[in-house]
């Protein structure tokens, strides 16, 4: 920790000013802001590649404590463009920890405020939806130029700067998995992939080829892969009209799909659904998904902005499979007549819980696969 | 609607009489239960032996039973009442274990009851440790290392072969009674006699031992269709050895990463899975402090003390919800109460940090072990809420109401560094002073986390708050900065003041000026996720206020009464939430203040708003500012709610009810003395002293005995029968040990016999519900007399004296809602020797025995009624047509060390009820709810002080008229068989072996009778004593007491038990037969 604590602003859209303290790198930075309720899981959820382009506030107070245990990452690096908390702890301490979160941010070069009331932020971003705001060190910023910069601001193309760049080949026992012989092999299509999907499928014995998001379908079918795994990412689905088409080719392929988070918006939209931005999303690892079938409740941990419109389904096309306790939202699609099943939350959880775990196990019973 | 088929009536086992280990929590959550229960249209029938509940309402409940909790009586009730399942996970361990026994025999089933929520199999396969253990290793979840011996050689065996040290665990216990860490040969086989001795089923778990270990818990939730979810985790300050509810808890847990914390919560869901537990259930683990081991440590199906916990800070109902699961609801089809827009499928999101401290009772028995082990020994808990962990810990520390508003203690000054560090090593409830000293003395963090094994984060935020007195103490100048930190650090301005030299006026006025004022956030359950309307509050300094004080109501707030104490216990938690119910009723906003997370005061939908804060003026002020009241009411809240009087009244809130100038008046003893002249009522002459030397003098003139007492307390805390100069000089000493704002009584002590009354005033009439008489002559504590009602020896001159005084004395101190007093009538002449112009600890009783509901009463008398517009005669109700007998109850087995033998300083920790339409009866059944359970062997011992000797003769010849064989010490033997009463003598304890100890150990012994000799402490008594109550020996310190349980025993075998239903009671009569 620096010395001399240099105050910092957050600005938001609706000219709200929260002043806090500086965290993490020193720059400015216009972004979405939204808000995670997971208590535990702050390393997880800031090198989530879904939070790129959005600035993450973390609703419980206290964040740090067990500073950073570097294999807990989720991918290579910090993606939210700040980080905003009501307390970042002086003293990390778990058996584990190799950096303090500071330090963290300062090398993933994040910006962040500490020290602002974050549960007054988040009920702003609850009664008014997600905003976009700034967080500066600048105390002579003239809030009159800022808020049409604010107002203007678009979260767009995240999905290219956060997939992978070229194809990458994963066995069982890398990175961290179990090391068993491998029976089936996967592709997943990283539209913004979290590491412990593809950690989920090396457990289960998978060979597992990650494809950028600028694949060609055919080249994947080519492939032969026994099942396609979508995965999450950032942004609105809308956008990723390309890879919308390329996906509703797999879709057809007949290869088991199986589709998460951005993945599940995507296969939808491609089945002509549609999908709206909600008001304040869903963040945090809380969620209750019921499934229909079992009338089962799963908890289940949760980040997205946008959400397939349940109306604009075709139930000839597709009928739901989990929906949210709480607001009713579609949770999760079985398509009718293809191997393709999709869910809007994260059964590879990390952070949060891992009660929908056992989803891989569909997966792996969808394509015939051990266990 | 999913609601299982056939239900209508629901039997509810309550948890009986408050004992250590076994508390309030069980009222909440059984009165949480009930309401539940009835909003589903159930018809409730509820058994429970603890009149002092809420429970025990007849709003609650549909029918109430005050009878003792053993299967017979259980038995009875469910043949009369014919319930079609009952609830048994509601009354803690005590309810479980009679809701499996019931089951397990078969009677359940042959009545046609069924056993509603976790199955009886569950709760064996959680609870039985064998069968526990088997199904952990099936599902590979791992225990420590361990074996259920029955003996102690196979004890012995199996720790030497796994090593020591070695915890000990006995099955089927309260609070870990009996448990304990054993280092050696010799440590165990005392700890596995003991516990052999106490487990119900003869067994005892030995297992390898975790001390040290971080030590996390998981409230977890299940219902009929498999779902489960995570109400909440917490992290014990205090790593293994220390029993949970002695710990320092904080929640959610704070050193945990997600891989830890997901491990744990996985593993809780699949225990509960595997269990199928439907409710909720608490997982207790203990985690390796530096790797991802863990073990499991406990499975509790039922709701506990930790699921009070949860629930207070989580704002999540457990015991509701579970009630509703009981009934066949899915998680999913029960709204979630506090956002009514969320179900209770859903794990509540924390955006504060919640601590629990507990409250013990060394300053009630300042010669017990204050070590704290795994056998629980505290009385109750605070909880606190803040937006960080360092204010949390600070609110708790001034909610304990123990002289201690910051970490700083004077007592180590003087201390050297070494010796502060030797007593890190010590684990009691001072650790955490301790550890502040050490690092204000820079002791580095590692020495302590290593020989603490605290975690370094809880260290390092224990410094912050070490290095913030130390910031304050060397400002020159106290900065608005500091200042703003030190408030966002739950600094109180008097603390603040003390280090910075300055009067706490100035910090208020400061801070005043600056706009450093705390703001209340609401527990929402969902971190603002949703919006949510439940008024639940906590206060802090580092955001914006969201409470909104003006609804345009009246509104009067009414003040808690802090944790469970000796002295101050449940009761006035009856009393407050009664209070808050009768406001409402007349149309006001209520708003309850409370920081007591086990009670029923302080669950969300009791009060209009609920504030979940210390109970100090400071705090209180803060509320005041924001909400305005137009009243308060302080007399329902116990000695914790009067102390804010004079606070308030400068805060500018009318008191309502009895004036603060009138409270005095009962409390101080110039003015008193002149009400009572003025009165022509007569009380034991004594004197007012504040020194040794004053004292000695007051004794000396007034004759020896004499009892000294502090004034404005409560429980009789520091009050002393001295019969020589050296007990007054050792009795000052004690009492002087905290500076005494007000002067000491010393009076003439009349050894009459004992009279309380509770009554209503409202300015001019009075209704006294009953006249109560203690068995136990004057000169024991109230709260540990038994005590009777309707009073039995006292003539109908005397009771007309005693209405006489109490309407006197209510107009001259004009009281407006409830009074208290107590007389001694000693030879046909009344004296009074306490009035308490507020609720009283027998208030509870007195309300349910007569039917009376005299805290409804006082609160609209408070508001201006008059007792005659409210429907009763006043004066003396009538005479009920049955008897009522309230039974203290101790829980000195849990207190290594403590003294048991009674006297006017309140030990007793709850009490029970005997209620029958024969005096006889009514006895028995107190003392079985008392768990008095005789003969076993019918051997008995004497041992009784020279003054008593004759009086116990005949006591003694009646014991052995009934068959006991009495070995007495020589003298008593001497006396005993010069009168013809056949006694064994036997040698005193250092004398020639076999001894009385001998005696005891051989566990042939039902009952000692052993009046102690003042000031016996370091002799064969206290040893006797002590020995006795770690054996599972009664203890009888009274022959009053001893002559009750005779009786008792004499007609034991009369008559059949009948059993009462005292919802049908109204004004003192029965309106069925019953």
């Amino acid at each position: 920790m620096g010395n001399l604590i240099m105050k910092a602003f957050l600005i938001l859209e609706d000219g709200t000013v929260f002043q806090g303290d500086s965290i993490g790198a020193q720059k400015e930075v216009i972004s979405e802001i939204v808000f995670n309720t997971s208590m535990t899981g702050y390393l997880e959820v800031l090198t989530d590649p879904s939070y790129a382009g959005q600035a993450v506030t973390m609703t419980y107070p206290l964040i740090g404590n067990y500073g950073v245990c570097y294999e807990d990452m989720e991918s290579c690096k910090g993606w939210p463009d700040a980080f905003i908390v009501r307390e970042l702890s002086r003293m990390p301490s778990n058996f584990r920890s190799e950096d303090t979160l500071q330090h963290f941010l300062e090398k993933n070069d994040i910006p962040g405020i500490s020290g602002i009331d974050t549960r007054a932020l988040t009920k702003l971003l609850r009664e008014k939806g997600t905003m976009n705001g700034m967080i500066t060190t600048n105390r002579n910023d003239s809030i009159e130029e800022i808020l049409p910069k604010l107002k203007e601001y678009r979260v767009t193309g995240v999905v290219e700067k956060v997939s992978c760049k070229t194809i990458e080949n994963y066995a069982p026992g890398d990175i961290q998995s179990k090391k068993a012989p491998a029976d089936k092999k996967i592709a997943v299509i990283d539209v913004g992939t979290k590491k412990n999907i593809i950690r989920c499928l090396l457990n289960r014995g998978c060979d597992v080829t990650v494809y950028p998001c600028t694949f060609k379908a055919q080249e994947v079918i080519d492939a032969h892969p026994d099942g396609i795994m979508i995965t999450n990412g950032p942004g609105d689905p809308a956008e990723c009209t390309q890879i919308i088409e390329q996906i509703k080719l797999l879709a057809d392929s007949g290869i088991p799909v199986f589709a998460i988070c951005l993945g599940h918006q995507l296969m939808a939209l491609a089945h002509h659904a549609k999908t709206y931005k909600m008001k304040y999303g869903h963040r945090g690892a809380n969620h209750p998904v019921k499934d229909l079938k079992t009338g089962k409740v799963y908890i289940s941990s949760q980040n997205h902005g946008y959400v397939v419109d349940i109306d604009s389904i075709d139930p000839n096309v597709a009928k739901p499979w989990f929906i949210n306790v709480n607001d009713k939202t579609v949770e999760g699609l079985e398509y009718i007549g293809k191997p393709v099943k999709t869910v809007q939350f994260h059964p590879e959880a990390n952070a949060g819980p891992k009660d929908s775990e056992l989803l891989f196990e569909e997966f792996m019973k969808m394509i015939g696969g051990k266990r | 609607m999913p609601k299982l088929e056939g239900i209508k009536r629901v039997l509810v086992i309550g948890s009986g009489p408050i004992i250590i280990g076994q508390a309030a929590e069980f009222d909440y959550a059984g009165t949480q239960a009930c309401r539940s229960l009835k909003e589903e249209g159930m018809e409730v029938i509820l058994v429970n032996s603890n009149p002092a509940t809420i429970m025990t309402d007849k709003e609650i409940a549909d029918k109430v039973y005050i009878e003792p909790l053993t299967v017979e009586v259980l038995q009875k009730i469910i043949e009369k009442e014919k319930p079609d399942s009952l609830l048994p996970n509601m009354g803690g361990q005590a309810g479980l274990n009679l809701g499996m026994e019931l089951a397990e025999s078969g009677f359940l089933e042959e009545h046609g009851v069924k056993l509603l929520g976790t199955t009886a199999e569950t709760i064996r396969n959680a609870e039985g440790r064998q069968e526990f253990k088997d199904m952990m290793e099936r599902i590979g979840e791992p225990c420590a290392a361990s074996e259920l011996v029955e003996n102690i050689e196979d004890g012995v065996a199996f720790a030497e072969k796994i090593g020591y040290p070695v915890v000990l665990r006995p099955a089927y216990t309260l609070g870990g009674s009996g448990g304990g860490i054993a280092h050696n040969r010799e440590e165990i086989e005392e700890i596995l006699a003991n516990g052999l001795r106490l487990s119900r089923v003869g067994q005892v778990l030995v297992e390898r031992c975790i001390a040290g270990w971080k030590e996390i818990e998981y409230e977890v939730m299940r219902d009929s269709n498999g779902t489960c979810i995570t109400v909440c985790n917490m992290e014990n300050l205090d790593p293994v050895g220390v029993h949970t509810g002695d710990s320092i808890v904080v929640a959610p847990s704070q050193t945990l990463s997600d891989k830890e914390y997901q491990m744990l919560r996985t593993s809780a869901l699949r225990i509960i899975d595997e269990l199928k537990i439907t409710g909720g259930c608490n997982v207790q683990f203990a985690l390796h402090p530096t790797s991802f081991e863990y073990i499991v440590i406990e499975v509790n199906p039922r709701v506990s003390r930790s699921s009070a916990l949860a629930s207070k800070a989580t704002g999540y109902p457990i015991a509701k919800v579970s009630a509703k699961i009981a009934l066949g609801y899915t998680l999913d089809e029960i709204p979630n109460a506090v956002t009514g827009k969320t179900y209770a499928s859903f794990e509540p999101a924390l955006d504060y940090v919640v601590v629990k401290i507990p409250r013990l009772p060394f300053d009630k028995f300042i010669k017990a072990k204050r070590t704290l082990t795994t056998q629980m020994k505290a009385t109750g808990e605070v909880m606190s809420i803040c937006t960080n962990f360092e204010g949390a810990l600070m609110k708790a520390l001034r909610s304990l109401e123990q002289h201690v508003d910051c970490l700083n203690r004077d007592e180590y000054i003087g201390w050297t560094d070494e010796e502060v560090t030797e007593q890190l090593h010590v684990i009691d409830d001072r650790r955490i002073f301790i550890i502040a000293e050490a690092i204000r003395r820079g002791i580095a963090y590692n020495v302590i986390h290593e020989i603490t094994m605290i975690d370094i984060w809880f260290i390092d935020k224990i410094s912050i708050l070490v290095e913030m007195e130390q910031k304050l103490q060397a400002a020159d100048e106290l900065t608005p900065e500091l200042l703003r930190e030190a408030k966002r650090l739950e600094f109180p301005d008097a603390v603040i003041a003390g280090f910075v030299g300055k009067e706490e006026k100035d910090i208020r006025d400061m801070r005043y000026q600056l706009g450093i004022t705390a703001a209340f956030k609401m527990v929402d359950t969902c971190a603002a996720e949703f919006a949510s309307e439940t008024p639940y509050y906590y206060s802090c300094f580092d955001g914006s206020n969201e409470v909104a004080g003006n609804t345009g109501k009246k509104k009067i707030m009414v003040l808690g009464s802090g944790p469970i104490r000796i002295g101050q216990g449940i009761e006035f938690d009856y009393c407050s939430v009664h209070s808050v119910w009768a406001l409402s009723q007349e149309g006001y906003e209520t708003i309850i203040v409370n920081n007591n997370p086990e009670t029923v005061s302080t669950d969300f939908d009791i009060a209009d708003k609920l504030y979940f804060e210390p109970l100090t003026p400071e705090d209180v002020e803060n509320i005041v500012r924001l909400e305005n009241p137009d009243g308060a009411v302080v007399q329902f809240g116990g000695q914790t709610a009067i102390k804010l009087t004079e606070a308030l009244l400068k805060m500018g809130v009318p008191i309502l009810g009895t004036s603060a100038e009138n409270v005095d008046a009962a409390e101080d003893r110039e003015l008193f003395d002149e009400i009572l002249e003025k009165c022509g009522i007569p009380r034991p002459s004594g004197q007012t002293v504040f020194t040794t030397e004053e004292a000695l003098r007051a004794a000396n003139e007034l004759g020896y005995p004499v009892l000294v007492r502090p004034s404005y307390v409560l429980g009789g805390q520091g009050m002393q029968i001295a019969v020589s100069d050296t007990d007054i000089t050792e009795y000052m000493a004690v009492i002087n040990r905290y500076h005494q704002e007000h002067p000491i009584l010393v009076d003439k002590y009349l050894m009459g016999k004992e009279v309380e009354i509770d009554a209503v005033c409202d300015g001019e009439d009075i209704l006294i519900p009953g006249i109560m008489e203690h068995v136990e002559r004057a000169g024991i504590h109230s709260g540990d007399s038994i005590s009777v009602y309707p009073a039995q020896s006292i003539s109908e001159q005397i009771q007309k004296i005693i209405v006489d005084y109490t309407k006197k004395l209510a107009q001259s101190l004009h009281v407006i809602g409830l009074i208290n007093i107590q007389f001694i009538v000693y030879e046909e002449k009344v004296y009074v020797i306490e009035v308490n112009p507020r609720s009283s600890r027998t208030v509870p009783y007195i309300s349910k025995v007569t039917g009376i509901p005299i805290v409804d009463l006082a609160s609209k008398v408070i508001l201006g009624a008059k007792i005659k517009e409210l429907g009763y005669q006043p004066g003396l109700a009538q005479k009920s047509d049955y008897l009522a007998i309230k039974m203290p109850v101790f829980s000195f087995e849990k207190l290594r060390g403590a003294e048991i033998s009674l006297g006017p300083e309140m030990k007793s920790t709850g009490e029970c009820l005997g209620i029958a339409k024969s005096f006889d009866e009514a006895l028995y059944k107190a003392f079985l709810g008392a768990g008095v359970n005789l003969p076993k062997h019918k051997k008995m011992i004497f041992t009784i002080k020279d003054e008593d000797k004759e009086e116990a003769v005949d006591i003694a010849r009646r014991f052995k008229k009934i068959g006991y064989d009495i070995f007495a010490t020589r003298g008593t033997a001497r006396v005993l068989n010069k009168n013809g009463v056949l006694a064994i003598p036997v040698n005193r304890i250092n004398e020639e072996a076999p001894t009385l100890m001998d005696l005891l150990l051989d566990h042939q012994i039902d009952l000692v009778v052993d009046t102690p000799t003042y000031g016996d402490k370091l002799r064969d008594g206290f040893m006797i004593r002590r020995t006795a109550i770690e054996t599972g020996v009664n203890c009888l310190t009274s022959l009053d007491t001893a002559d009750a349980l005779l009786k008792s025993l004499e007609n034991s075998a009369a008559e059949e038990l009948s059993v009462v239903d005292i919802a049908t009671i109204s004004n003192g009569q029965i309106s069925e037969d019953c």
